[in-house]
């Protein structure tokens, strides 16, 4: 008994107030995004307000169970529950119920459970598992690559669903492989491609390609400080591409522009490569190929935005880039969404007052778009509060993760992190416009049973870790 | 153990606080700077107005026009605005009682206390603008234009369908329905609703403390367009399509006539038929109640859901699929003494030459000669058992199109019945039936089950010497390159092209044989077309039987195929015969004459007076 009585002293309870909070603001919005004149009781489980209590409850039992289990548990076991859960998603493919065509769900008579959802923090162990093994380089490819597939197999598994929001959530544990000591140049590179996708579907080609050029000249005189060879370079550059315009308008070719700059740069590459191995000139290659990838990235991006995604998955990202205007098609959503949440104001039309939500001009509003509710009937205070609260949460997780004595539990608290900030980040986001309308939950926050299980438990086994840390080691 | 990246930390913790703040200013600049997302914290400056566009239209295959739209007035209510009025005054301009009112209210607020939904629908133009001067009064109602369907012709009332007021449970199922719109629930209205509907749009205006609009909120910019319905172009001939419903008064049945190229209806009756016009407006429930309760079943589309055996005309088929499987030739003869003898089974057959050879059988009509076809199909050594050679037969069948739907864009289409080897085995046991026990499937009785759809295309396969195209009833849908490749795809049956010839002289000469060569179908002859067909009389239990033809003209290079049945109709030359050759006289030559034969069907009456349909016209 004298375990469980630290055990009480020691959890965090700033953090479980905070959880407190969530859920109880999550389940009053859900209230008043369904709220049903015949059915004036939050309390009435024939709505989702009423069921979302249920789960409420069984999400509190959860959470004590999670924490009376012995910390060392988690780590005993990280990959057996994680073998499990791949297990459970192969299991969804053959055995789901395929709902608005996606087969995530298995059903159990009157309730369905969403096994994407927790093979969340099932990965997380894992991952906290594999990365806090001693002697283990974080930049040797091999462990880099063991790491990946970690990651790899549940996207996988959850893209076949398909369900790409969820299979997107698990690229964020890039944050928890950088906090291990990933090479910043790799996480900042990663940055850097997301970027340049986002720019490449904004702009020509040609616009990209010369930038790209411009680019690598720039990084040139960055690492050699020489501007002799960058005029070199650049003369060589002009003369070759110079050229090849001149040979094209002489004999009528029917290049173009883009072709005859590909062209340049694929035979100055070669000029390049040949004098700097004669002169000795070190990073020359390095800058080359990596202008070469870059060239490669965009035009194969494009290819696959143009050939490989449907027209809608085109549509909602154009939307969001502010590519295609389309209130009454694919960007109805969004629009609707932002009206919602414009619409409260500074101070909100109060609770049950929405009039945007009431009249379901927002889809999916007590799930996705649960955040409209909060805007439009608590308005900026309302927002800025659930901004806050998140905030605190995710601040607070980074400072109990740090105090942590062993990496395992130390990398799973950024798991923790990165997960509930990505879900944050995204679902927020999608509803004021800046991001593309991708179907993942608020956590603690959207009705459904599966997510709110699944964040407890991913935010509770870090509590009890963070509880017990004083346990083994003294 | 040391940690050297632990000023990483910041970097994380930095770049979620970092995307924090731009959410939060995003959210300040539209929430609090941004006026024009603030619609209103009250919810009474502005209001939601849905915009309904017009159906699109429906045209003939030549372009005359056969449906349109006219515009009504739904007097809407939205209970949560409502105050209180002088309810004495608004029950006189609608001509309402106050318990109406009252009713009419309670049912609003049982749908939703926020939502505007009908109050009363179709308001007349001349009430609305009565009551358009006095709506300040009325807090909480306004008024929604919406259209309403309206009619060239009373013609052809089952292909075009009826469109009426969604229901609860599709209101559930389709996220685009709102209480008090308008669905397709049947034919064309039912299977193109999408392309017919266009989409709603949402105007959002300005209205002041009266309730009275101020214009349209911020110049529209958060307005959504509607989108004006699609209009569809239909396979229909509209003269022949009215002059169809016109032989077919006072008789029950159907035709069906198809382009056998294209697999164009080029016209569909099913009689009894109604004015499409009475299923529009007000007056809808009122008469749908009535042409229900109908006993002669108007509504019934005979058409697509009628099943009869095919009787006669279906002798043709066996004829083919015995040349098919190699167990007769043309020259193959039979003799018949009224009648056909084998294993203790008798089938009664006329009185006329014999024998005969295989396109003469089918001029004749013969059963004794397709019940010895039909015996050498399933008793033909190939196979290891009967049930083996029935279950090909049933494939050649089924390569006809029956037994199944034929996926035409018709709802409500049926499948007709082909059995199969084990349906018999559950009656008689495995192995205990014979190629006798099913002989009544040689002359197209029995379990056999088809539909006057099928049975047109079945000609049109007949016609086109071994194919078909779906049947369908959308020629373009304006916008669209073309319509679905489904009804572009040639359907082959299982039978060679080169033993179609002998059946069809054998439909000619049916026709226009000598006289005394026992001709059967010598009414539907016309002068200078050379209409192939067949007669054909479906049992009936419960009556007289029907009378069915099945023809096409011309015989080289068919332009119309068609199937027509007439219940209780008798011998299949006697009706049948007369109405498909006036048919393909009107279609080919848009002339007639013989005044004679038009008269003869127009003055028959085939509907017993006691229960006439009619009296709804």
């Amino acid at each position: 008994m004298r375990r469980k009585v630290i055990l009480w002293n020691s959890i965090d309870w700033v953090t479980i107030l905070v959880y407190l909070i969530l859920v109880f603001l999550g389940w009053i919005n859900i209230f008043t995004a369904e709220y049903d004149e015949e059915h004036k009781s939050i309390l009435d489980i024939s709505q989702r307000y009423g069921k979302q209590i249920i789960w409420i409850g069984t999400t509190f039992l959860l959470a004590f169970l999670v924490v009376v289990i012995d910390s060392r548990f988690y780590h005993f076991f990280a990959y057996a529950i994680y073998g499990l859960l791949i297990f459970f998603l192969l299991a969804v493919l053959v055995f789901g119920r395929e709902i608005h065509g996606a087969r995530s769900w298995f059903e159990f008579g009157p309730i369905r459970i969403q096994p994407s959802e927790f093979v969340k923090f099932a990965t997380g162990l894992a991952l906290a598992k594999y990365l806090s093994a001693k002697h283990l380089n974080i930049n040797n490819i091999k462990s880099l690559a063991s790491a990946a597939i970690i990651v790899m197999v549940p996207v996988l598994l959850i893209s076949l669903q398909p369900d790409m929001g969820s299979a997107l959530v698990f690229f964020s544990l890039v944050l928890v492989l950088y906090r291990n000591g990933l090479s910043g140049s790799i996480f900042f590179a990663g940055i850097f491609v997301a970027i340049l996708s986002i720019l490449t579907l904004f702009f020509d080609k040609l616009i990209i390609t010369t930038s790209i050029i411009i680019v690598s000249f720039a990084v040139f005189w960055i690492v050699e400080r020489k501007m002799k060879y960058v005029i070199y370079a650049m003369a060589i550059f002009a003369v070759i591409s110079g050229s090849l315009y001149g040979l094209k308008e002489l004999f009528t070719f029917a290049l173009s522009i883009y072709f005859i700059l590909v062209m340049s740069v694929v035979l100055s590459g070669l000029v390049y490569l040949f004098l700097s191995y004669r002169r000795k000139i070190r990073n020359v290659s390095i800058i080359y190929f990596l202008l070469v990838g870059a060239l490669v990235f965009t035009f194969s991006e494009n290819y696959v935005f143009n050939n490989v995604l449907e027209p809608h998955q085109q549509k909602r990202i154009n939307i969001v880039l502010g590519i295609e205007f389309d209130p009454a098609g694919s960007g109805y959503n969004i629009n609707q969404s932002k009206i919602a949440i414009g619409s409260g104001g500074f101070s909100g039309k109060g609770f049950l007052k929405g009039t945007q939500t009431k009249f379901k001009f927002v889809p999916e509003q007590s799930t996705d778009f649960i955040f409209c509710t909060v805007g439009e009937e608590w308005g900026f205070i309302g927002t800025l509060t659930v901004i806050a609260l998140f905030s605190i949460l995710l601040i607070r997780i980074i400072k109990l993760a740090e105090r942590q004595r062993s990496a395992f539990e130390r990398l799973y608290g950024y798991v923790v992190f990165s997960i509930i900030s990505f879900h944050v980040v995204v679902n927020i986001g999608m509803t004021i416009g800046l991001f593309p309308v991708i179907g993942i939950p608020l956590p603690f926050f959207s009705y459904g049973g599966s997510s709110l299980w699944a964040f407890t438990i991913l935010l509770f086994i870090f509590l009890r870790m963070d509880a017990g840390r004083m346990e083994h080691f003294i | 153990m040391k940690d050297f990246y632990s000023n990483r930390k910041y970097v994380i913790a930095g770049l979620f606080l970092f995307i924090s703040l731009i959410y939060i200013i995003r959210l300040f600049s539209l929430q609090v700077v941004n006026k024009s997302y603030r619609l209103s914290a009250s919810s009474n400056v502005s209001r939601s107005v849905t915009q309904y566009p017009a159906r699109g239209l429906i045209y003939d295959r030549n372009g005359e026009l056969l449906v349109s739209n006219e515009a009504v007035y739904d007097l809407m209510v939205v209970p949560n605005q409502l105050q209180k009025f002088d309810t004495a005054n608004f029950c006189t301009i609608l001509n309402i009682s106050i318990d109406d009112v009252r009713k009419k209210i309670k049912q609003a607020k049982d749908y939703s206390f926020y939502t505007a939904s009908p109050f009363l629908k179709q308001i007349s133009s001349k009430t609305y603008a009565v009551l358009q001067e006095k709506m300040y009064k009325f807090r909480g109602f306004f008024v929604q234009p919406r259209t309403l369907r309206k009619y060239t012709g009373e013609i052809a009332s089952h292909a075009l369908g009826y469109v009426s007021e969604v229901n609860e449970k599709t209101i559930k199922e389709n996220q685009y329905y709102r209480m008090g719109d308008y669905i397709g629930k049947s034919g064309i209205e039912k299977s193109y609703e999408d392309v017919l509907r266009g989409r709603k749009g949402v105007s959002i205006y300005m209205v002041d403390v009266h309730g009275r609009k101020m214009g349209s909120y911020k110049e529209g910019k958060h307005d959504i367009t509607a989108i004006v319905g699609v209009n569809i172009v239909t396979t229909l001939n509209t003269d022949l399509q009215e002059y169809g419903e016109l032989l077919m008064r006072n008789k029950i049945g159907s035709i069906v006539a198809i382009e056998p190229c294209t697999g164009e209806v080029l016209a569909l009756v099913s009689s009894p038929c109604y004015d499409p016009a009475l299923l529009i407006g007000r007056i809808r429930s009122e008469n749908f109640i009535k042409l229900q309760q109908d006993t002669l079943k108007p509504l019934f589309n005979r058409a697509l859901m009628a099943q009869y055996p095919p009787g006669s005309t279906f002798k043709p088929i066996n004829g083919l699929i015995g040349l098919q499987e190699k167990v007769i030739y043309p020259s193959t003869e039979y003799d018949c003494d009224q009648g056909f003898y084998g294993g203790g089974i008798f089938v009664g057959c006329h009185n006329h030459d014999s024998p005969l050879n295989l396109p003469r059988a089918i001029q004749n009509s013969c059963n004794t000669y397709f019940c010895n076809v039909f015996r050498n199909i399933l008793e033909n050594r190939r196979y290891g058992s009967v049930a083996e050679a029935f279950n090909s037969w049933r494939e050649y069948v089924m390569s006809f199109g029956f037994g199944s739907k034929l996926d035409s864009d018709f709802t409500n289409e049926l499948k007709g019945f082909v059995p199969e080897a084990s349906y018999y085995d559950k009656y008689y046991g495995k192995n205990g039936w014979r190629a006798m026990t099913l002989i009544s499937l040689a002359i197209g009785q029995g379990e056999l089950a088809t539909t006057p759809l099928q049975m047109a295309n079945m000609v049109t396969v007949i016609a086109n010497r071994g194919f078909y195209y779906i049947p369908h009833i959308v020629k373009s849908i304006e916008g669209q390159k073309d319509i679905y490749s489904l009804y572009k795809k040639k359907r082959k049956t299982k039978i060679d092209s080169s033993h179609f010839e002998v059946i069809i002289n054998g439909m000619d000469w049916a026709v226009n044989g000598e006289p005394g060569t026992g001709s059967t179908a010598r009414r539907a002859r016309i002068e200078g077309i050379t209409v192939c067909g067949k007669t054909g009389t479906a049992q009936n239990p419960h009556g007289e039987d029907h009378s069915i033809f099945i023809a096409f003209a011309p015989k080289n290079e068919p332009k119309i195929a068609l199937s027509v049945y007439v219940e209780n109709g008798g011998w299949g030359s006697t009706y049948a015969a007369p109405i498909a050759s006036l048919m393909i006289e009107k279609y080919l030559t848009d002339t007639l004459t013989r005044g004679w034969l038009e008269e003869f069907i127009l003055n028959t009456n085939l509907i017993d007076h006691e229960e006439k349909g009619n009296t709804l016209e």
